[in-house]
């Protein structure tokens, strides 16, 4: 089976479990996830792809915005959809993977699971070095006038700013990659994930679950 | 479906449906349940309520009472299992969202009229 699914953060939410305890959720639209390519270090008339790994596909979107050559491509696999994101998981075993095959949540994940999210984190715009890098500032009162500014840089002997010194600059909108959650439930249903605490991301980014290997 | 709806859905069967009208300066029952030595009981917290925080399944009460001489304040969770029965004992008339000003109130001043 598939290590993983593709997914949409949806939000967070609490639940009770059964000793009562309230439990903080994520909740991710997980699937159905359809195989729309499937790549093999197998010889094929002379032809490989150097690696197994199966390519799936995510999420929907209008004529107007597919690309030829993904129409192209989704055309091959017979899926019937206009899938919005493609992405490939590594596997071992190509054989029981076929083209257009739908993968639901419930196919791949079980409760009590521990699992690791990839997302990509919000953006926080040109953000200072306290923010970013965690730097201590300075005092807020007692005369300083210098309140969240990095300070010196480097040293006199070398006098340069040797590269990459923490310093202000664009933080976020990086690929994060969470690892350790367990997954509470599997509504399969509905596809839907729900995983204990936060995983990274907006709401309604797109969001990688895997599961660990052994 | 929207985002929100799909939430909402999640901790449907979370919710309680039977819960009573609960506002800031009544005085409310708390039937907990407790687990000791394997046998579950019914512990009694009767307060008045100083706070009332919302939001779906994470809406909690918070209640204050004075016990031996000494305030003590517990919040619950509204939708707890662990909580077995809300009862609401008394009405109170307020003119405050939140009742902090109770805990620098000592008997008489810390009385609350009665809402009818």
């Amino acid at each position: 089976m598939l290590p993983g699914i593709l997914g949409t953060k949806i939000g967070m939410t609490h639940l009770f479990d059964e000793e009562g305890r309230m439990v903080t959720v994520t909740v991710i639209q997980a699937g159905p996830v359809y195989v729309t390519q499937v790549k093999s270090d197998q010889d094929r008339e002379g032809k490989t792809d150097g690696y197994n790994a199966v390519q799936v596909g995510y999420g929907e979107m209008s004529d107007k915005h597919l690309t030829f050559p993904k129409f192209g491509h989704l055309k091959k696999s017979g899926v019937g959809k206009n899938l919005r994101t493609l992405r490939e998981f590594r596997v071992d075993d190509v054989s029981g993977f076929e083209l257009g095959q739908e993968v639901k949540a419930g196919d791949v994940f079980a409760d009590g699971q521990v699992v690791t999210v990839t997302g990509t984190s919000k953006g926080r715009g040109f953000a200072g070095g306290v923010k970013r890098h965690h730097f201590k500032g300075q005092h807020m009162t007692h005369g300083y006038m210098t309140h969240r500014r990095p300070l010196a840089s480097g040293a006199t002997g070398p006098q340069r700013v040797f590269k990459g010194t923490k310093k202000p600059g664009r933080m976020g909108g990086d690929t994060v990659t969470q690892k350790g959650l367990k997954i509470v439930k599997v509504d399969a249903e509905r596809n839907l994930l729900l995983i204990d605490g936060p995983v990274p991301g907006a709401n309604g980014s797109l969001v990688t679950v895997k599961k660990v290997s052994n | 479906m929207s985002k929100q709806a799909i939430l909402e859905s999640v901790v449907k069967e979370n919710l309680k449906t039977d819960l009573p009208v609960i506002r800031p300066g009544d005085t409310v029952k708390a039937h907990v349940k407790v687990r000791e030595a394997g046998k579950e009981r019914i512990q009694v917290f009767e307060g008045v309520v100083l706070a009332c925080r919302h939001g779906g399944v994470a809406e909690n009460v918070t209640l204050r009472k004075i016990s031996n001489g000494v305030g003590v304040e517990r919040t619950f969770p509204l939708h707890s299992p662990l909580v077995a029965k809300f009862e609401v004992v008394r009405r109170g008339r307020v003119r405050r969202a939140k009742l902090y000003y109770l805990r620098d109130k000592v008997g008489k001043d810390a009385r609350i009229k009665e809402r009818r």
